[in-house]
This record gives C-alpha cells, sequence and structure tokens, in this order.
C-alpha cells in the first residue's frame, strides 16, 4: 500500500480545509481501504471525517426525512421513520453487505462507492479504461459477466453496486454537497454518470467538496415501496439485478410510480420508460410484466451477462407485486 | 520495487479481486508500486483494548487487524480474506461489530476495542463461547474467533427472533468447513437464555 499521511477533521469546515494534493476523505473505508489494499486508490492524504456531527436522520416541518452523510448504513436501516415511511431504503441497505461491513459504512461513502469489475480492482490489467483512461476495456471481450446491460459504452461496461442507490432513485432522493463554491444540491438521478468516453468520473462531486446529507422528499409513493435483489447466494453478494419499486396506488389503479435496476446497469438505473407504461393503468401482473420489458427495451448483452436480461425483468415484477400486496 | 510480470503476489492479489473470474488474458507487467516521493507516516495512538489502555506508535497504513496480530500480539483474530469478505477479522469497536481489515489503526485514537481474548472472564468462558463449545459449533476453528465476536455483538442488535433472521444477521461470518447449523444452535441457545 502507498504510504500516505492522516489527519483527522471535527467539523465540515476543517475537513475542507485539510484537503491537499491528492487527498480523500475517508469515513468507513469498506471501499477506501479495500481499494488502497489493491492499489487501485493510492491517496497521499487521508481526511478522516468519521467525527463530523453529520450522523442524524431527522424528520423535516415539509415531512421530507434529511440523512446525514454519516449515518452508518446499519443505523439507516433500523431507523423507525424509514422503515414506516421509506421501507424500500431500508430492505435495500439490509440486503446489502454483511452486518459489519453495514456497522462501518456511511450514507455518504454508499453513494461513492466502485464497481466490483474484475479489471478495475486488478492492476496487473493494464486494460482498463476507469483505473487509467485511454487504455481500453478489458471486460468488453473478457469475463463479463457481472457487467452492465444497461448504460455502458465502447469505453466501460462497469454495473454500479450499490443497493441504497438504487432505492434511493426510486425515492426522488437529493444529495447536499459542500464545497469551495458553496453548497449545492444534486438530484440522486443525476448524482451518478454515465461512463461514455470519461470512465474515470462516476459522480458528479469534484475535488474539494464533501457531500454532506441526502433528503429524501414526503411522496404519496414511498411508503408503498420494495426492494428485490437477485444474486448467486441468498446473503453477503452484490446484485445480479435488483428492483427498487414504489407506487401510489388508488384502489387499483396507479397514480405514479417509480422504478429503479441495480446490478445491470452503469450508475444506478431509473426507468423512466416502465415508469410511462404503468402511470395511469391498473395494478395487475400483466401490466408489470409490460413495464419490465419496457424497462429492458434498450438493454444490451455481453457475451456472458445476458441473463441479467431476463432476471432484472423478473426482479422488476416481484418488487412490484410485493409493492402493489403492501 | 520491480515485479517481473506474473509473481505469487500479483497472482493472490488478482485472486483476492478477481474472486471467480477468468483465465489470464490481458496481463501487463504490473506498474511500480510504490511511488517514492510520499514517506512512511506514523502516529502514536491510544487504543483501549479488552480493557487496557494501550499507547502504540503505527503506521498509517497499518489495519487495525494487523495492529492487534502483529503489532500486540493478539493473533486471536484472524485474517481470512483481508477485504471484508469473510468476517474472520471480526472485533467489536465501541461496541459495534465491524471488520477489522478494512480499518486503519490510526483511526481508532481513544476507541474502545473488544477481542476474542477479551470475551472469557478471569478464565470462565462467555455464555456465547460456552454455547459454541457445547454445540460443537466449529471444526477447524478458524473462522470461530470472528463467529463468537459477531454473535455476541448480534444480542445487541434488533435482529428478527425467526431462524432466518439469524442466519441473515451472521451471514457476514464464513465458515468454509460447514459449522453453520451448529452455530445457528449455539447462538439461539444464548438468545433464549437471554429472553
Amino acid at each position: 500500500m502507498q504510504p500516505f499521511s492522516f489527519t483527522q477533521a471535527r467539523s465540515e469546515d476543517e475537513a475542507l480545509a485539510q484537503l491537499r494534493q491528492n487527498s480523500r476523505f475517508i469515513a468507513g473505508g469498506t471501499t477506501l481501504v479495500d481499494l488502497m489494499k489493491l492499489d487501485v486508490e493510492t491517496p497521499a492524504h487521508l481526511v478522516d471525517i468519521n467525527a463530523l456531527p453529520l450522523n442524524k436522520i431527522e424528520t423535516l416541518p415539509d415531512g421530507s426525512l434529511r440523512i446525514g452523510a454519516m449515518v452508518r448504513n446499519s443505523d439507516l436501516v433500523h431507523d423507525a421513520a424509514v422503515i414506516k415511511n421509506f421501507p424500500v431504503l431500508s430492505q435495500a441497505l439490509l440486503a446489502g453487505a454483511s452486518a459489519q461491513l453495514r456497522n462501518m459504512a456511511t450514507t455518504g461513502g454508499n453513494l461513492l462507492q466502485r464497481t466490483r469489475c474484475y479489471y478495475f480492482r486488478d492492476p496487473a490489467y493494464a486494460a482498463c479504461n476507469k483505473r487509467r483512461p485511454g487504455s481500453g476495456c478489458a471486460a468488453l471481450e473478457g469475463f463479463n459477466r457481472i457487467h452492465a446491460v444497461l448504460g455502458g459504452s465502447e469505453h466501460c461496461v462497469a454495473t454500479h453496486p450499490s443497493d441504497m442507490a438504487v432505492a434511493m432513485v426510486a425515492l426522488d432522493a437529493v444529495v447536499h454537497i459542500r464545497g469551495p463554491k458553496g453548497e449545492r444540491q444534486v438530484k440522486i438521478e443525476d448524482f451518478h454518470k454515465l461512463p461514455g468516453t470519461t470512465p474515470q468520473i462516476e459522480t458528479v462531486v469534484e475535488p474539494g467538496e464533501l457531500i454532506t446529507y441526502v433528503t429524501l422528499p414526503k411522496s404519496a409513493f414511498a411508503a408503498r415501496s420494495a426492494y428485490v435483489k437477485l444474486r448467486d447466494r441468498a446473503s453477503y453478494e452484490f446484485a445480479l439485478a435488483s428492483a427498487a419499486v414504489a407506487l401510489d396506488l388508488n384502489g387499483k389503479t396507479i397514480r405514479s410510480a417509480r422504478l429503479a435496476l441495480g446490478g445491470v446497469a452503469t450508475k444506478p438505473w431509473r426507468s423512466h420508460e416502465a415508469e410511462q407504461a404503468l402511470t395511469g393503468g391498473q395494478a395487475s401482473d400483466q401490466a408489470f410484466r409490460a413495464a419490465a420489458e419496457a424497462a429492458m427495451k434498450s438493454a444490451r448483452p455481453l457475451r456472458y451477462n445476458g441473463f441479467k436480461i431476463e432476471l432484472a425483468k423478473m426482479a422488476l415484477v416481484r418488487a412490484l407485486n410485493e409493492a402493489a400486496q403492501l | 520495487m520491480d515485479s517481473p510480470g506474473w509473481n505469487r503476489r500479483s497472482f493472490l492479489k488478482a485472486a483476492a479481486a478477481a474472486g471467480a473470474a477468468a483465465a489470464m488474458p490481458d496481463i501487463a507487467v504490473p506498474e511500480p508500486q510504490v511511488k517514492p516521493d510520499v514517506p512512511a507516516s506514523s502516529q502514536s495512538i491510544r487504543l483501549k483494548v479488552n480493557g487496557t489502555s494501550r499507547q502504540l506508535n503505527v503506521d498509517t497504513r497499518a489495519t487495525l487487524l494487523d495492529t492487534l496480530r502483529e503489532q500486540m500480539g493478539m493473533a486471536g483474530t484472524k485474517k481470512g480474506c483481508d477485504h471484508g469478505q469473510c468476517g474472520a477479522c471480526t472485533v467489536h469497536v465501541n461496541g459495534r461489530r465491524i471488520n477489522s481489515c478494512l480499518t486503519f489503526a490510526v483511526m481508532h485514537d481513544g476507541d474502545e476495542v473488544t477481542t476474542i481474548e477479551g470475551l472469557a472472564d478471569a478464565g470462565q468462558l462467555s455464555p456465547m463461547q460456552a454455547a459454541f463449545v457445547e454445540h460443537d459449533a466449529f471444526q477447524c476453528g478458524y473462522c470461530t474467533p470472528g463467529q463468537i465476536m459477531s454473535a455476541t455483538a448480534l444480542l445487541r442488535e434488533p435482529v428478527g427472533n425467526t431462524d432466518d433472521d439469524l442466519r441473515e444477521a451472521m451471514s457476514g461470518n464464513i465458515c468454509r468447513c460447514g459449522a453453520y447449523p451448529n452455530i445457528l444452535a449455539a447462538i439461539k441457545s444464548v438468545r433464549s437464555q437471554h429472553s
């Protein structure tokens, strides 16, 4: 591992002031320490932000939920307001990682976690545009079973692995960022970038910026929501395909819907096509299957991951049925 | 450090990173791994381990796991995967179970750490340790400290009452010998004593 210097911050101001050349913030460390051991991440300096007072979950006067960036994943899983009003978020978090990792991982860090692509994670492979821009993509013609069928480019097909982010996309979350230019808010759907020609740029967070909060707006669909995660093992593994859905039902009529997919795309994937297919219609298995078809219509299989297309449809249908029956 | 292409270290790293993957196409010579312009950095920290406060000088790169095992000579906590994928390194920090392989010791200045060595009280096994013995909840024993630390912390967490809930709550601890049924029985026996 590369040597690095280490400082600790106790406030947002301190955290931003301590940044230097080639610095990274470290919170739970579950992504960063992992990648530093592999020499994929090589910061020269770490700013420990674990003491920042951003660890509360609060219901705001307008009914929205404000989650501090330093809230541990495990605390978010078990929060009463989350379970009651945004159940898909609790389910998604509980489906992820392990209890030990959830005790360490934070809201902000979960959003920033990086792909599990085998070629990205091993610097012995020269061709990785994410790790070394311009070097090519070994996964395109390599073993790409866990890679994306949506949102990929000729430069990168790496899947985004977060469960939490998929649920947040279905809940219209807003990410609050603070930096030298002040404070700004970014819709979660715009927070993660498609790889395009610049797969090394994964989110809108710029050097010198810090995620401070995520807010979940009050909505008519959030309480009737569900998460379904499909994977090789029953636990402690990343998704092959997952679905986060939320429905605003009036009897059997779908007033509005939110559908997001995980495990199959280069960023947490909101499916506007499927939402449009459902809105105004009746909640039925047939309608759900049609929506799933719409969601995966633009999916493009690679050599080893074509099974994900059908799997994602099944995850969506199952999640929709679960939400509809709540 | 100059590595000649494919050697034992890069093979082990590739195996850890790639999981079940592939043949070896497209392997290039790994780039030199140490950038000489950043010097190694050490810091002094205070760790309260199993009730005893210790002052240590640690390299910033030293994980809590390596600090416990190598620097403090407490080898009860095991290194299974070193990447947060097996749970053998589970310890308690300020009462919560975590993977000690994925955190740096310097991040824990002032924290309270409990390891497997700290569970027994004056030679008497903790209830969970005793239950693991009584229910034959181990074979080779390598995952066992992590299992016991995980199970002990689980008793303080809001976990549901079914067997499936318990299995899910313990899913961060892998046992290659397959002692799971007996591990479950051991944990259930302690849980039922608590309630």
